[in-house]
């Protein structure tokens, strides 16, 4: 009863902050959105009883690829900031008092006893994250280590692209018969 | 839950990826000897490419009539999987032959090249030899991601970095409709196994079923895109014009018989046959395809984009033997995308040689005269176009009359006398270029041809396929059918 519930909020919230992402005119503030959707997918992920999908898909994405993200758009600075002093001082204030907050609720936490939790159920412990690792290597083999070429793939890509941006000018002056060593490699 | 298997699928034939294996090491392989530069102007990596399509060729040709599904169906050993390998390295083969001269005169000599078309090869290979819709998608990834950074090699040129940007877009878009239509499939049948959705399927039908419809169509989507189908074929002239020309050569002719053949395994396996709703999408689509590919062909002057706009008219063809269905479609559909290949291969091929170093003549106007300064270029070219036409006694004219065959045989005259005219109307601009050829004058400067072995060498095997499957058809039609009754 109480799983479609929760379903219609997450995928509401995920198809709303989905649209967002792409409507916001702030880079910065679409990649935040960005992390909301990832995060009510991983809230979708654990209503289907798939814990360790949902954890992964707040750990890696939510944390890990968008912290990426938002470093290359500031990186690339497209979201310039055009506001007053004055923002920028509450802005500052409102931070410092998050952190306070933060760290009181630490402590206070820490410092709180608490009871020890009920004995584990007995039996051998199975999760779905055992169930995962048994299947991602055996019936889902080929297909994941094909991923990983394609990963590999993806790498050899990114550093064709990337690599010696600067300077492909001198070989394009050679004459053809000097021209075989190609461009300039590895100056990155 | 699924329950977990037992380990003895670990302990599988691993002959049967003989071909998956040697691709995959070949391509490490390379990347690891750069850490041993080679001599400026060594061949090295276009040999070792050469040799890893040998093998992975001969580890499937070795055991072509072994009959194999391992990991569940992720992968199948068949005669569809043995017909298509053996195509796959055949173009790469080709194509290395075709890059060897073309790479160091525009400055693009370097191993990355061979190992992305080395990959983008095992994509093509594991996406015509899955039965199931995961291992194809990954497949299809691990093809394209190789092509959009292959199409944008020649990072200085606007044009290149134009080309793969476009392709890389649409591509990803293309994906996503794919696995948004794959997602919907399993939420319909429960499976991403193709033998299972079949057995599924012939359980309840889901006919009308919004999910599975919605599903299907999504997928044949994703596919149409590959293979340059209108109306998901705007990105098939930017991508081919500003690619390297062996690149373009390349990707014409594997990127679509790999799209088919993925389409043709799912169709054939999972749907049992083309779905019957899929009957009048995939003839609208199969008349656009044709119509749109010719009539624009007609206007083009560079000789690139008119091969292209000329490939997803050939495309259109294909799709018109998909529409009639059954083993006899399929057959026909190999036996003409094999065709296709050579002949497409050596087409483009000619356009590598054009040129002298950095130089590339790509309009049909450079070809002016050409013909009689150049008689092997001149007659080569005038076959393929021949071919690509559809004229006897070339290959391409048995293609046609294979297909139109089948279609007629299964009723559906409207689209045969459609592709007929169609072929009509394709002459021209084909002939055009054999105009060119021998009855004009080169304006300016006449264009040079780069010389050179391995080019001669694929040219002439391409020349003798293209005219040998013109007079022989019939082995190469046996084949097509015999890998397609094997179908698991």
């Amino acid at each position: 009863m109480i799983a479609p519930a929760l379903f219609a909020v997450f995928a509401a919230i995920a198809v709303v902050s989905a649209l967002s992402v792409i409507l916001q005119r702030n880079p910065v503030t679409s990649a935040l959105f960005l992390v909301v959707t990832f995060c009510s997918l991983a809230g979708i992920y654990l209503v289907l009883h798939a814990e360790f999908i949902g954890m992964v898909q707040v750990i890696v994405y939510a944390g890990a690829i968008m912290v990426l993200f938002l470093f290359v758009i500031m990186y690339l600075n497209l979201g310039r900031d055009i506001e007053t002093g004055l923002q920028i001082a509450l802005r500052r204030g409102v931070g410092w008092l998050m952190g306070f907050a933060l760290l009181a609720a630490g402590v206070a936490l820490f410092r709180h006893p608490w009871a020890a939790g009920p004995p584990a159920p007995p039996g051998p412990p199975v999760g779905n994250t055992q169930a995962i690792g048994l299947l991602l290597y055996s019936r889902y083999l080929f297909p994941f280590e094909v991923t990983s070429m394609l990963l590999l793939v993806a790498m050899v890509g990114v550093v064709v692209i990337a690599r010696g941006r600067r300077a492909p000018g001198p070989a394009a002056d050679l004459p053809p018969g000097a021209a075989t060593g190609a461009e300039p490699r590895g100056d990155a | 839950m699924t329950p977990v298997p037992a380990p003895q699928l670990i302990a599988l034939d691993w002959w049967a990826l003989g071909a998956v294996i040697a691709l995959s090491a070949g391509a490490m392989l390379l990347l690891l000897l750069e850490f041993v530069p080679a001599k400026p102007g060594s061949s090295r990596a276009a040999v070792l490419s050469l040799l890893t399509l040998a093998i992975s060729a001969a580890a499937v040709f070795v055991a072509r009539d072994a009959r194999r599904s391992i990991f569940d169906g992720m992968f199948v050993h068949d005669g569809f999987t043995v017909f298509f390998t053996l195509l796959f390295c055949a173009i790469g083969a080709v194509s290395v032959l075709l890059s060897w001269d073309y790479v160091r005169r525009t400055g693009i000599h370097h191993a990355e090249y061979y190992v992305l078309l080395l990959c983008a090869t095992l994509g093509m290979i594991v996406m015509a030899a899955s039965n199931d819709l995961i291992t194809i998608f990954v497949g299809l990834e691990l093809m394209s991601l190789g092509l959009y950074v292959l199409v944008g090699f020649r990072r200085a040129h606007l044009e290149s970095n134009e080309a793969a940007l476009k392709y890389f877009l649409l591509g990803a878009f293309a994906s996503g409709f794919l696995l948004y239509g794959i997602a919907l499939l399993y939420g319909a049948t429960g499976t991403t196994s193709l033998t299972r959705m079949a057995a599924f399927l012939s359980e309840s039908p889901l006919r009308g079923n919004p999910m599975f419809v919605a599903g299907g169509l999504l997928l044949l989507t994703g596919f149409a895109f590959k293979v340059a189908a209108v109306p998901f074929h705007m990105w098939t002239p930017d991508a081919y014009d500003g690619a390297p020309t062996s690149v373009t050569a390349f990707m014409s002719a594997g990127a679509k018989a790999a799209g088919f053949a993925a389409l043709l395994r799912v169709g054939l396996t999972a749907l049992g046959g083309m779905p019957a709703e899929w009957g009048p999408i995939l003839s609208a689509i199969a008349i656009l395809t044709m119509t749109v590919g010719n009539v624009t062909a007609l206007l083009q002057t560079n000789l690139k984009r008119m091969l292209a706009y000329s490939s997803i008219a050939h495309a259109g063809y294909i799709l018109v033997a998909l529409v009639a269905g059954g083993r006899d479609g399929a057959s026909a559909a190999l036996f003409y995308l094999a065709v296709y290949s050579f002949m497409n291969l050596g087409a483009f091929g000619i356009v590598t040689m054009l040129g002298r170093g950095r130089e590339e003549r790509v309009l049909v106007s450079d070809l002016a005269g050409l013909g009689f300064r150049q008689p092997l270029v001149g007659l080569a070219m005038t076959v393929f176009m021949i071919s690509l036409g559809g004229i006897p006694p070339t290959a391409g004219f048995m293609g046609k009359v294979y297909v139109f065959k089948v279609a007629l045989g299964a009723g559906l005259v409207p689209l045969v006398i459609i592709g007929v005219l169609n072929s009509v109307v394709s002459v021209f601009y084909y002939l055009r270029v054999t105009v060119a050829l021998y009855m004009q004058e080169p304006q300016g400067e006449p264009t040079e041809v780069s010389w050179a072995a391995p080019a001669v060498v694929a040219l002439l095997v391409t020349l003798a396929l293209t005219l040998w499957w013109g007079i022989q058809a019939h082995d190469l039609l046996l084949e097509a059918q015999r890998s397609v009754m094997g179908l698991l």
